[in-house]
Protein backbone atom coordinates (compact mmCIF):
# COMPACT_ATOMS: atom_id res chain seq x y z
CA UNK A 1 0.00 0.00 0.00
CA UNK A 2 1.41 3.34 -0.84
CA UNK A 3 0.34 6.79 0.67
CA UNK A 4 0.29 9.99 -1.40
CA UNK A 5 -0.75 13.26 0.02
CA UNK A 6 -2.31 16.30 -2.11
CA UNK A 7 -3.76 19.29 -2.35
CA UNK A 8 -7.48 19.41 -4.21
CA UNK A 9 -7.35 22.96 -6.28
CA UNK A 10 -11.36 22.46 -6.56
CA UNK A 11 -12.03 25.45 -5.01
CA UNK A 12 -9.62 28.33 -2.21
CA UNK A 13 -10.41 25.90 0.66
CA UNK A 14 -7.32 23.76 -0.86
CA UNK A 15 -8.61 20.54 1.24
CA UNK A 16 -5.19 18.30 2.29
CA UNK A 17 -6.43 14.72 0.62
CA UNK A 18 -5.00 12.21 1.79
CA UNK A 19 -4.60 9.25 -0.48
CA UNK A 20 -4.32 5.18 0.18
CA UNK A 21 -3.47 3.05 -2.91
CA UNK A 22 -4.27 -0.12 -2.69
CA UNK A 23 -1.91 -3.21 -4.17
CA UNK A 24 -5.05 -3.95 -6.01
CA UNK A 25 -5.36 -0.69 -7.32
CA UNK A 26 -8.00 0.27 -5.17
CA UNK A 27 -7.91 4.21 -4.25
CA UNK A 28 -9.38 5.62 -1.13
CA UNK A 29 -9.44 9.34 -0.53
CA UNK A 30 -9.59 11.04 2.98
CA UNK A 31 -9.57 14.60 4.17
CA UNK A 32 -12.08 16.41 1.09
CA UNK A 33 -15.05 18.06 2.17
CA UNK A 34 -16.70 17.49 -1.32
CA UNK A 35 -16.65 15.37 -4.00
CA UNK A 36 -14.33 17.15 -5.73
CA UNK A 37 -11.95 16.60 -4.01
CA UNK A 38 -12.68 12.44 -4.67
CA UNK A 39 -12.56 13.28 -8.48
CA UNK A 40 -9.44 15.44 -8.37
CA UNK A 41 -7.60 12.72 -6.39
CA UNK A 42 -8.85 9.87 -8.26
CA UNK A 43 -7.74 11.83 -11.62
CA UNK A 44 -4.17 12.81 -10.27
CA UNK A 45 -3.12 9.21 -9.48
CA UNK A 46 -4.65 7.39 -12.18
CA UNK A 47 -3.98 9.87 -14.96
CA UNK A 48 -1.94 13.27 -13.99
CA UNK A 49 -2.86 15.44 -17.30
CA UNK A 50 -2.08 19.57 -17.94
CA UNK A 51 -2.34 21.46 -20.93
CA UNK A 52 1.15 22.73 -21.66
CA UNK A 53 0.98 26.24 -22.83
CA UNK A 54 4.69 27.92 -24.19
CA UNK A 55 6.09 29.05 -27.02
CA UNK A 56 7.76 28.80 -30.66
CA UNK A 57 10.01 30.87 -32.56
CA UNK A 58 8.32 32.32 -35.50
CA UNK A 59 10.02 34.69 -38.87
CA UNK A 60 8.43 37.41 -40.45
CA UNK A 61 6.78 38.67 -37.48
CA UNK A 62 7.81 41.75 -35.33
CA UNK A 63 6.86 39.42 -32.33
CA UNK A 64 9.90 36.65 -31.71
CA UNK A 65 7.99 33.76 -30.61
CA UNK A 66 4.30 33.03 -31.13
CA UNK A 67 2.38 31.61 -28.07
CA UNK A 68 1.30 27.64 -28.33
CA UNK A 69 -0.53 24.87 -26.56
CA UNK A 70 -1.49 21.62 -26.56
CA UNK A 71 -4.74 20.94 -28.32
CA UNK A 72 -6.14 18.62 -25.14
CA UNK A 73 -4.24 17.90 -21.81
CA UNK A 74 -1.18 15.42 -22.17
CA UNK A 75 0.56 12.83 -19.62
CA UNK A 76 2.11 15.54 -16.76
CA UNK A 77 5.28 12.73 -17.57
CA UNK A 78 5.52 14.08 -20.82
CA UNK A 79 5.72 17.57 -20.57
CA UNK A 80 9.41 18.03 -20.81
CA UNK A 81 9.47 15.77 -23.83
CA UNK A 82 7.09 18.46 -25.02
CA UNK A 83 8.68 21.39 -24.62
CA UNK A 84 11.86 19.92 -25.54
CA UNK A 85 10.31 19.46 -29.11
CA UNK A 86 8.89 22.65 -29.32
CA UNK A 87 12.07 23.93 -28.91
CA UNK A 88 13.38 23.22 -32.62
CA UNK A 89 10.19 24.58 -34.18
CA UNK A 90 9.98 27.38 -36.12
CA UNK A 91 7.63 28.74 -37.76
CA UNK A 92 6.57 31.62 -40.11
CA UNK A 93 4.26 34.47 -40.36
CA UNK A 94 0.83 34.89 -40.71
CA UNK A 95 -0.25 32.39 -38.22
CA UNK A 96 -4.08 32.32 -37.14
CA UNK A 97 -4.70 31.33 -34.09
CA UNK A 98 -6.21 27.76 -33.76
CA UNK A 99 -3.90 26.80 -36.75
CA UNK A 100 -2.21 23.40 -36.13
CA UNK A 101 1.52 23.72 -36.13
CA UNK A 102 2.27 20.25 -34.86
CA UNK A 103 0.61 16.89 -34.88
CA UNK A 104 1.23 14.44 -32.27
CA UNK A 105 3.42 16.16 -30.10
CA UNK A 106 5.57 13.92 -28.34
CA UNK A 107 3.63 11.13 -29.17
CA UNK A 108 1.08 11.90 -27.01
CA UNK A 109 -1.56 11.81 -29.98
CA UNK A 110 -2.29 15.75 -29.46
CA UNK A 111 -1.31 18.06 -31.78
CA UNK A 112 0.57 21.44 -30.94
CA UNK A 113 -1.72 24.87 -31.72
CA UNK A 114 -1.12 28.32 -31.85
CA UNK A 115 -2.95 30.60 -29.36
CA UNK A 116 -2.81 33.86 -31.13
CA UNK A 117 -2.87 35.18 -34.82
CA UNK A 118 0.03 36.69 -36.01
CA UNK A 119 0.34 38.56 -39.50
CA UNK A 120 3.36 39.42 -41.69
CA UNK B 1 -11.15 70.34 -30.39
CA UNK B 2 -12.24 66.95 -31.19
CA UNK B 3 -15.36 66.03 -28.68
CA UNK B 4 -16.32 62.01 -28.14
CA UNK B 5 -18.91 60.68 -26.04
CA UNK B 6 -17.08 58.26 -24.34
CA UNK B 7 -12.72 58.20 -23.96
CA UNK B 8 -11.28 54.95 -22.69
CA UNK B 9 -8.06 54.75 -21.09
CA UNK B 10 -6.49 51.29 -21.89
CA UNK B 11 -7.14 49.04 -24.41
CA UNK B 12 -6.63 45.71 -21.99
CA UNK B 13 -9.09 43.57 -20.72
CA UNK B 14 -11.13 46.57 -18.76
CA UNK B 15 -11.05 48.91 -21.61
CA UNK B 16 -11.89 46.59 -24.32
CA UNK B 17 -14.99 45.13 -21.98
CA UNK B 18 -16.14 49.04 -21.29
CA UNK B 19 -15.97 49.95 -24.84
CA UNK B 20 -18.21 46.54 -25.98
CA UNK B 21 -20.54 47.46 -22.99
CA UNK B 22 -21.17 50.82 -23.86
CA UNK B 23 -21.63 50.46 -27.74
CA UNK B 24 -24.25 47.73 -27.15
CA UNK B 25 -25.71 49.96 -24.88
CA UNK B 26 -26.26 52.41 -28.23
CA UNK B 27 -23.13 54.91 -27.82
CA UNK B 28 -21.60 55.41 -31.31
CA UNK B 29 -18.89 57.90 -30.56
CA UNK B 30 -16.43 55.66 -28.41
CA UNK B 31 -13.08 56.05 -28.58
CA UNK B 32 -10.20 53.56 -26.95
CA UNK B 33 -6.45 55.10 -26.34
CA UNK B 34 -3.92 52.41 -26.33
CA UNK B 35 0.19 52.95 -25.44
CA UNK B 36 1.27 49.60 -26.93
CA UNK B 37 0.94 48.71 -30.31
CA UNK B 38 -1.56 45.86 -29.77
CA UNK B 39 -4.98 45.23 -28.07
CA UNK B 40 -5.12 43.18 -25.12
CA UNK B 41 -2.97 44.63 -22.52
CA UNK B 42 -0.98 42.10 -20.27
CA UNK B 43 -3.47 39.25 -21.13
CA UNK B 44 -0.69 39.19 -24.49
CA UNK B 45 2.19 38.17 -22.49
CA UNK B 46 -0.29 35.73 -20.11
CA UNK B 47 -0.13 33.06 -22.09
CA UNK B 48 -0.89 30.23 -19.97
CA UNK B 49 -4.38 28.72 -19.44
CA UNK B 50 -7.26 29.12 -17.14
CA UNK B 51 -8.69 32.42 -18.15
CA UNK B 52 -12.54 32.37 -18.88
CA UNK B 53 -13.76 29.77 -17.11
CA UNK B 54 -16.66 32.08 -15.55
CA UNK B 55 -17.06 34.55 -18.64
CA UNK B 56 -17.18 31.55 -21.58
CA UNK B 57 -17.09 28.64 -19.08
CA UNK B 58 -13.70 27.32 -21.01
CA UNK B 59 -10.36 27.45 -20.22
CA UNK B 60 -8.45 30.09 -22.89
CA UNK B 61 -5.02 31.39 -22.59
CA UNK B 62 -4.58 35.32 -22.39
CA UNK B 63 -3.91 36.06 -25.75
CA UNK B 64 -7.58 33.63 -26.97
CA UNK B 65 -9.32 35.80 -23.95
CA UNK B 66 -8.35 38.93 -25.52
CA UNK B 67 -8.88 37.62 -29.06
CA UNK B 68 -12.81 37.50 -28.25
CA UNK B 69 -12.78 40.39 -27.20
CA UNK B 70 -11.11 42.44 -29.71
CA UNK B 71 -13.20 40.54 -32.39
CA UNK B 72 -15.90 41.69 -30.92
CA UNK B 73 -14.61 45.76 -30.93
CA UNK B 74 -13.67 45.57 -34.09
CA UNK B 75 -17.24 43.91 -35.45
CA UNK B 76 -18.93 46.64 -33.60
CA UNK B 77 -16.64 49.38 -35.46
CA UNK B 78 -15.21 50.78 -32.38
CA UNK B 79 -12.58 53.34 -32.89
CA UNK B 80 -9.14 52.92 -31.49
CA UNK B 81 -5.71 54.42 -31.52
CA UNK B 82 -2.44 52.25 -30.79
CA UNK B 83 1.24 53.19 -29.91
CA UNK B 84 -0.95 56.43 -27.85
CA UNK B 85 0.37 57.34 -24.60
CA UNK B 86 -2.04 60.19 -22.55
CA UNK B 87 -0.75 62.81 -20.87
CA UNK B 88 -3.01 64.16 -19.14
CA UNK B 89 -6.95 64.38 -18.13
CA UNK B 90 -8.73 67.70 -16.62
CA UNK B 91 -11.27 67.13 -14.58
CA UNK B 92 -13.80 69.40 -17.13
CA UNK B 93 -12.46 65.39 -18.83
CA UNK B 94 -10.39 67.09 -21.81
CA UNK B 95 -8.05 64.77 -22.87
CA UNK B 96 -4.50 64.86 -23.60
CA UNK B 97 -2.56 62.19 -25.43
CA UNK B 98 0.10 61.84 -28.24
CA UNK B 99 1.28 59.61 -30.88
CA UNK B 100 3.48 59.56 -34.24
CA UNK B 101 0.88 59.77 -36.51
CA UNK B 102 -1.51 62.83 -34.72
CA UNK B 103 1.01 64.42 -32.33
CA UNK B 104 -0.32 66.49 -29.24
CA UNK B 105 -3.81 66.43 -29.49
CA UNK B 106 -6.65 66.59 -26.98
CA UNK B 107 -10.51 65.18 -26.98
CA UNK B 108 -13.36 66.68 -24.90
CA UNK B 109 -14.95 63.63 -23.50
CA UNK B 110 -18.65 63.56 -21.98
CA UNK B 111 -17.15 60.61 -20.19
CA UNK B 112 -14.11 58.78 -19.48
CA UNK B 113 -13.63 55.57 -18.78
CA UNK B 114 -10.26 54.76 -16.68
CA UNK B 115 -8.91 51.60 -17.46
CA UNK B 116 -5.06 52.25 -17.01
CA UNK B 117 -4.28 49.02 -15.16
CA UNK B 118 -1.89 48.32 -12.92
CA UNK B 119 2.11 47.98 -11.99
CA UNK B 120 4.46 45.86 -10.18
CA UNK B 121 5.89 47.01 -7.05
CA UNK B 122 9.48 47.13 -7.98
CA UNK B 123 12.44 46.60 -5.96
CA UNK B 124 13.45 49.68 -5.01
CA UNK B 125 9.72 49.45 -2.70
CA UNK B 126 11.42 46.56 -0.44
CA UNK B 127 15.00 47.75 1.05
CA UNK B 128 16.61 44.88 0.22
CA UNK B 129 20.12 45.68 1.08
CA UNK B 130 23.07 45.12 -1.24
CA UNK B 131 24.57 45.86 -4.73
CA UNK B 132 22.29 46.88 -7.46
CA UNK B 133 23.45 44.27 -10.13
CA UNK B 134 22.39 42.86 -13.71
CA UNK B 135 19.40 39.75 -13.04
CA UNK B 136 17.29 41.60 -10.99
CA UNK B 137 13.42 41.59 -12.66
CA UNK B 138 9.94 41.93 -11.78
CA UNK B 139 8.31 38.51 -12.36
CA UNK B 140 6.26 40.55 -15.25
CA UNK B 141 9.03 41.75 -17.08
CA UNK B 142 10.50 38.83 -17.41
CA UNK B 143 7.07 37.51 -18.30
CA UNK B 144 7.69 39.52 -21.27
CA UNK B 145 11.19 39.13 -22.23
CA UNK B 146 10.10 34.87 -22.21
CA UNK B 147 6.78 34.92 -23.96
CA UNK B 148 7.27 38.28 -26.40
CA UNK B 149 10.67 39.12 -26.84
CA UNK B 150 11.62 35.17 -26.89
CA UNK B 151 14.93 35.55 -23.94
CA UNK B 152 15.34 33.68 -21.03
CA UNK B 153 16.47 36.05 -18.27
CA UNK B 154 18.48 33.99 -16.46
CA UNK B 155 19.41 30.07 -15.40
CA UNK B 156 18.91 29.53 -12.01
CA UNK B 157 16.61 31.55 -10.36
CA UNK B 158 14.94 31.99 -7.24
CA UNK B 159 11.59 34.15 -6.82
CA UNK B 160 10.65 36.20 -3.84
CA UNK B 161 6.86 36.35 -3.48
CA UNK B 162 4.50 34.26 -4.52
CA UNK B 163 1.96 36.14 -6.26
CA UNK B 164 0.58 34.23 -9.21
CA UNK B 165 2.62 36.08 -11.60
CA UNK B 166 5.60 35.11 -9.53
CA UNK B 167 4.13 31.10 -9.47
CA UNK B 168 3.62 31.17 -13.37
CA UNK B 169 6.79 32.21 -13.87
CA UNK B 170 8.59 29.54 -11.87
CA UNK B 171 6.50 27.03 -14.60
CA UNK B 172 7.43 29.04 -17.25
CA UNK B 173 11.53 29.55 -16.89
CA UNK B 174 11.33 25.92 -15.76
CA UNK B 175 9.93 24.85 -19.09
CA UNK B 176 12.44 26.74 -20.88
CA UNK B 177 15.39 24.80 -18.91
CA UNK B 178 15.85 27.44 -16.03
CA UNK B 179 16.19 25.80 -12.89
CA UNK B 180 14.18 27.77 -10.11
CA UNK B 181 15.51 27.06 -6.48
CA UNK B 182 13.21 27.86 -3.96
CA UNK B 183 10.31 30.77 -3.91
CA UNK B 184 10.17 32.79 -0.88
CA UNK B 185 6.82 34.25 0.63
CA UNK B 186 7.31 36.90 3.29
CA UNK B 187 3.77 36.13 4.89
CA UNK B 188 3.01 32.77 6.74
CA UNK B 189 0.78 32.04 3.66
CA UNK B 190 0.51 32.36 -0.39
CA UNK B 191 -0.59 35.40 -2.32
CA UNK B 192 -1.17 33.36 -5.08
CA UNK B 193 -4.24 31.00 -6.08
CA UNK B 194 -3.81 27.14 -5.08
CA UNK B 195 -4.21 26.46 -8.62
CA UNK B 196 -1.24 27.94 -9.05
CA UNK B 197 0.82 26.53 -6.00
CA UNK B 198 0.34 22.82 -7.38
CA UNK B 199 0.44 23.18 -10.99
CA UNK B 200 3.59 25.23 -10.99
CA UNK B 201 5.60 24.78 -7.73
CA UNK B 202 4.57 21.08 -6.62
CA UNK B 203 4.39 19.70 -10.43
CA UNK B 204 8.15 20.30 -10.52
CA UNK B 205 9.54 19.73 -7.80
CA UNK B 206 10.12 24.15 -6.16
CA UNK B 207 9.68 24.22 -3.04
CA UNK B 208 8.13 27.34 -1.15
CA UNK B 209 9.74 28.77 2.19
CA UNK B 210 6.79 30.33 3.94
CA UNK B 211 7.82 33.44 6.68
CA UNK B 212 11.03 33.83 4.40
CA UNK B 213 12.38 36.80 2.58
CA UNK B 214 15.64 38.32 1.29
CA UNK B 215 17.91 39.44 3.43
CA UNK B 216 20.83 39.91 0.50
CA UNK B 217 21.75 39.71 -2.55
CA UNK B 218 24.98 38.70 -3.76
CA UNK B 219 27.45 40.45 -6.74
CA UNK B 220 28.04 42.96 -8.01
CA UNK B 221 28.24 43.16 -12.04
CA UNK B 222 25.45 40.00 -11.65
CA UNK B 223 23.26 38.63 -9.37
CA UNK B 224 25.80 36.05 -8.08
CA UNK B 225 22.98 34.44 -4.96
CA UNK B 226 20.33 35.66 -2.92
CA UNK B 227 20.57 34.93 1.21
CA UNK B 228 16.94 33.69 2.55
CA UNK B 229 16.13 34.54 6.04
CA UNK B 230 13.24 33.34 8.42
CA UNK B 231 10.94 35.93 9.21
CA UNK B 232 9.14 36.41 13.25
CA UNK B 233 5.81 37.40 13.80
CA UNK B 234 6.27 40.77 13.03
CA UNK B 235 8.12 40.76 9.65
CA UNK B 236 11.48 41.10 10.84
CA UNK B 237 14.71 38.77 10.04
CA UNK B 238 15.37 35.90 12.39
CA UNK B 239 19.42 36.23 12.81
CA UNK B 240 20.69 32.70 12.31
CA UNK B 241 18.49 31.38 9.99
CA UNK B 242 20.25 32.40 7.00
CA UNK B 243 20.85 30.51 4.27
CA UNK B 244 22.08 30.99 0.78
CA UNK B 245 21.45 30.13 -2.73
CA UNK B 246 23.60 30.45 -5.76
CA UNK B 247 21.78 31.96 -8.95
CA UNK B 248 21.99 34.64 -11.64
CA UNK B 249 18.43 35.80 -11.45
CA UNK B 250 16.06 37.25 -8.94
CA UNK B 251 12.18 38.01 -9.63
CA UNK B 252 10.05 39.44 -7.78
CA UNK B 253 6.31 39.07 -7.13
CA UNK B 254 5.64 41.25 -4.73
CA UNK B 255 2.33 43.01 -5.28
CA UNK B 256 0.84 45.01 -8.02
CA UNK B 257 -0.28 48.97 -7.47
CA UNK B 258 -2.83 50.67 -9.64
CA UNK B 259 -1.63 52.84 -12.43
CA UNK B 260 -3.57 56.11 -11.18
CA UNK B 261 -1.28 58.97 -12.20
CA UNK B 262 -3.46 60.52 -14.31
CA UNK B 263 -6.12 60.17 -12.07
CA UNK B 264 -4.26 61.56 -9.58
CA UNK B 265 -3.66 64.54 -11.60
CA UNK B 266 -7.41 64.92 -12.40
CA UNK B 267 -8.32 64.89 -8.93
CA UNK B 268 -10.19 62.03 -8.79
CA UNK B 269 -10.26 61.29 -5.10
CA UNK B 270 -7.83 57.89 -4.15
CA UNK B 271 -8.94 54.91 -1.44
CA UNK B 272 -5.59 54.59 0.24
CA UNK B 273 -5.74 50.98 0.79
CA UNK B 274 -6.54 50.12 -2.99
CA UNK B 275 -4.52 52.80 -4.11
CA UNK B 276 -7.57 53.01 -6.96
CA UNK B 277 -10.11 55.54 -7.18
CA UNK B 278 -13.45 55.70 -4.61
CA UNK B 279 -16.26 55.07 -6.85
CA UNK B 280 -20.09 54.45 -6.10
CA UNK B 281 -22.53 52.03 -6.88
CA UNK B 282 -22.00 53.03 -10.82
CA UNK B 283 -18.19 52.99 -10.32
CA UNK B 284 -18.20 56.25 -10.85
CA UNK B 285 -14.91 58.18 -9.32
CA UNK B 286 -14.97 61.40 -7.93
CA UNK B 287 -14.84 63.69 -10.53
CA UNK B 288 -17.90 63.60 -12.46
CA UNK B 289 -18.52 61.49 -15.73
CA UNK B 290 -15.30 59.62 -14.77
CA UNK B 291 -15.65 55.88 -14.31
CA UNK B 292 -12.95 53.41 -13.18
CA UNK B 293 -12.89 49.66 -13.54
CA UNK B 294 -10.42 46.59 -13.90
CA UNK B 295 -7.03 46.59 -11.95
CA UNK B 296 -6.48 50.55 -12.41
CA UNK B 297 -9.24 50.28 -9.31
CA UNK B 298 -8.51 47.46 -7.68
CA UNK B 299 -6.32 44.45 -8.46
CA UNK B 300 -8.04 41.60 -9.28
CA UNK B 301 -7.32 37.81 -9.27
CA UNK B 302 -9.49 36.95 -12.49
CA UNK B 303 -9.68 38.56 -15.40
CA UNK B 304 -12.92 37.56 -15.79
CA UNK B 305 -14.35 39.68 -13.18
CA UNK B 306 -12.30 42.07 -14.59
CA UNK B 307 -14.59 41.86 -17.56
CA UNK B 308 -17.68 41.95 -15.93
CA UNK B 309 -17.10 44.99 -13.55
CA UNK B 310 -15.92 46.65 -16.64
CA UNK B 311 -18.86 45.75 -19.16
CA UNK B 312 -21.21 47.42 -15.77
CA UNK B 313 -18.45 50.57 -15.88
CA UNK B 314 -19.11 50.82 -19.67
CA UNK B 315 -22.86 50.44 -18.74
CA UNK B 316 -22.92 53.27 -16.33
CA UNK B 317 -20.90 55.53 -18.44
CA UNK B 318 -23.32 55.02 -21.77
CA UNK B 319 -26.04 55.59 -19.02
CA UNK B 320 -24.46 58.97 -18.04
CA UNK B 321 -24.25 60.03 -21.96
CA UNK B 322 -28.18 58.87 -22.35
CA UNK B 323 -28.97 61.16 -19.26
CA UNK B 324 -26.86 63.84 -20.46
CA UNK B 325 -28.51 63.88 -23.42
CA UNK B 326 -31.72 63.74 -22.52
CA UNK B 327 -31.40 66.19 -19.95
CA UNK B 328 -28.48 68.93 -20.90
CA UNK B 329 -27.80 68.22 -17.40
CA UNK B 330 -26.60 65.89 -14.47
CA UNK B 331 -29.41 64.80 -11.82
CA UNK B 332 -29.17 65.26 -8.31
CA UNK B 333 -27.53 62.08 -6.80
CA UNK B 334 -29.68 61.58 -4.25
CA UNK B 335 -29.21 60.17 -0.65
CA UNK B 336 -25.35 58.13 -0.67
CA UNK B 337 -24.59 55.82 2.08
CA UNK B 338 -21.16 54.77 2.74
CA UNK B 339 -19.66 51.22 2.67
CA UNK B 340 -17.46 50.38 5.34
CA UNK B 341 -14.37 47.01 5.61
CA UNK B 342 -15.71 46.15 9.49
CA UNK B 343 -13.22 44.05 11.38
CA UNK B 344 -11.37 41.59 9.00
CA UNK B 345 -11.87 43.44 6.05
CA UNK B 346 -9.14 45.37 4.24
CA UNK B 347 -11.22 47.27 1.57
CA UNK B 348 -14.64 47.42 -0.47
CA UNK B 349 -15.17 48.21 -3.86
CA UNK B 350 -17.56 50.00 -4.03
CA UNK B 351 -16.96 52.13 -1.06
CA UNK B 352 -20.56 53.84 -1.32
CA UNK B 353 -24.18 53.62 -2.40
CA UNK B 354 -26.58 55.91 -3.65
CA UNK B 355 -29.68 52.77 -3.11
CA UNK B 356 -32.05 54.85 -5.85
CA UNK B 357 -29.60 54.16 -8.78
CA UNK B 358 -28.91 50.57 -7.77
CA UNK B 359 -30.53 48.42 -10.84
CA UNK B 360 -31.35 45.26 -9.36
CA UNK B 361 -28.39 44.07 -7.46
CA UNK B 362 -25.26 45.69 -6.02
CA UNK B 363 -21.86 43.57 -6.42
CA UNK B 364 -19.72 44.41 -3.29
CA UNK B 365 -16.50 42.62 -3.84
CA UNK B 366 -13.75 42.79 -0.94
CA UNK B 367 -10.45 41.28 0.84
CA UNK B 368 -10.14 39.66 4.07
CA UNK B 369 -7.09 40.64 5.63
CA UNK B 370 -5.65 37.44 6.62
CA UNK B 371 -6.64 33.75 6.33
CA UNK B 372 -9.36 32.65 7.85
CA UNK B 373 -11.16 28.89 8.37
CA UNK B 374 -15.09 28.47 9.03
CA UNK B 375 -15.94 32.39 9.36
CA UNK B 376 -19.15 34.21 8.84
CA UNK B 377 -19.20 37.17 5.98
CA UNK B 378 -21.73 39.32 7.59
CA UNK B 379 -23.61 42.52 5.91
CA UNK B 380 -24.58 45.62 8.52
CA UNK B 381 -26.97 47.96 7.84
CA UNK B 382 -26.15 50.56 10.54
CA UNK B 383 -26.72 47.96 13.60
CA UNK B 384 -28.65 45.38 12.83
CA UNK B 385 -26.99 42.29 10.72
CA UNK B 386 -29.14 41.85 7.67
CA UNK B 387 -27.10 39.01 5.71
CA UNK B 388 -24.67 36.60 7.02
CA UNK B 389 -22.51 33.94 4.49
CA UNK B 390 -20.66 30.72 5.52
CA UNK B 391 -17.59 30.65 4.41
CA UNK B 392 -15.47 27.52 4.83
CA UNK B 393 -12.11 29.25 3.67
CA UNK B 394 -10.97 33.07 3.46
CA UNK B 395 -7.51 33.97 1.75
CA UNK B 396 -6.17 37.70 1.14
CA UNK B 397 -4.97 35.98 -2.18
CA UNK B 398 -8.95 35.21 -3.07
CA UNK B 399 -11.43 38.44 -3.97
CA UNK B 400 -14.72 37.68 -1.97
CA UNK B 401 -18.00 39.29 -2.93
CA UNK B 402 -21.45 39.81 -1.53
CA UNK B 403 -24.82 40.58 -3.33
CA UNK B 404 -27.24 43.00 -2.30
CA UNK B 405 -30.07 43.31 -4.03
CA UNK B 406 -32.41 46.41 -4.81
CA UNK B 407 -35.23 45.40 -2.62
CA UNK B 408 -33.11 45.07 0.61
CA UNK B 409 -31.67 48.65 -0.48
CA UNK B 410 -35.20 49.53 -0.96
CA UNK B 411 -36.25 48.84 1.86
CA UNK B 412 -33.95 50.46 4.43
CA UNK B 413 -34.73 54.65 3.93
CA UNK B 414 -33.39 55.38 6.84
CA UNK B 415 -29.92 53.62 6.05
CA UNK B 416 -26.86 55.28 7.56
CA UNK B 417 -23.89 53.42 6.44
CA UNK B 418 -23.36 49.44 5.90
CA UNK B 419 -20.78 47.81 7.14
CA UNK B 420 -18.98 44.27 5.81
CA UNK B 421 -17.30 42.37 8.14
CA UNK B 422 -15.86 38.60 8.68
CA UNK B 423 -17.19 37.00 11.85
CA UNK B 424 -15.38 34.04 12.97
CA UNK B 425 -17.50 30.71 14.20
Amino acid sequence: MEKRELTCIGCPMGCTLEVRIEEDGGIEVAGNTCGRGDSYARKEILSPARIVTTTVRIDGAAEKVLSVKTQKEIPKDKIFACSAALKKVQVKAPVYAGDVLVENIADTGVDIIATKTVLE
Amino acid sequence: MRACDIVIIGGGPAGLAAAVSARKQGIEDILILERDRELGGILNQCIHNGFGLHTFQEELTGPEYAARFIRQVDELHIEYKLNTMVMDISPEREVTAMNREDGIFTVKANSVVLAMGCRERPRGALNIPGYRPAGIYSAGTAQRLVNIEGCLPGREVVILGSGDIGLIMARRMTLEGAKVKVVSELMPYSGGLKRNIVQCLQDYDIPLKLSCTVVDIRGKERVEGVVLAQVDEKGKPVPGTEKEYRCDTLLLSVGLIPENELSREMGAAIHEVTCGPKVDESLETSVEGVFACGNVLHVHDLVDFVSEEAAAAGRHAAEYIHRLKRTKERPARGKTVPIEAGSGVRYTVPCSVCPARVEDKLIIRFRVDQVYTDCYVSVYFDDERILQKRRLAAAPGEMEEVRLTRKQLREAPGLGRITIKIEER
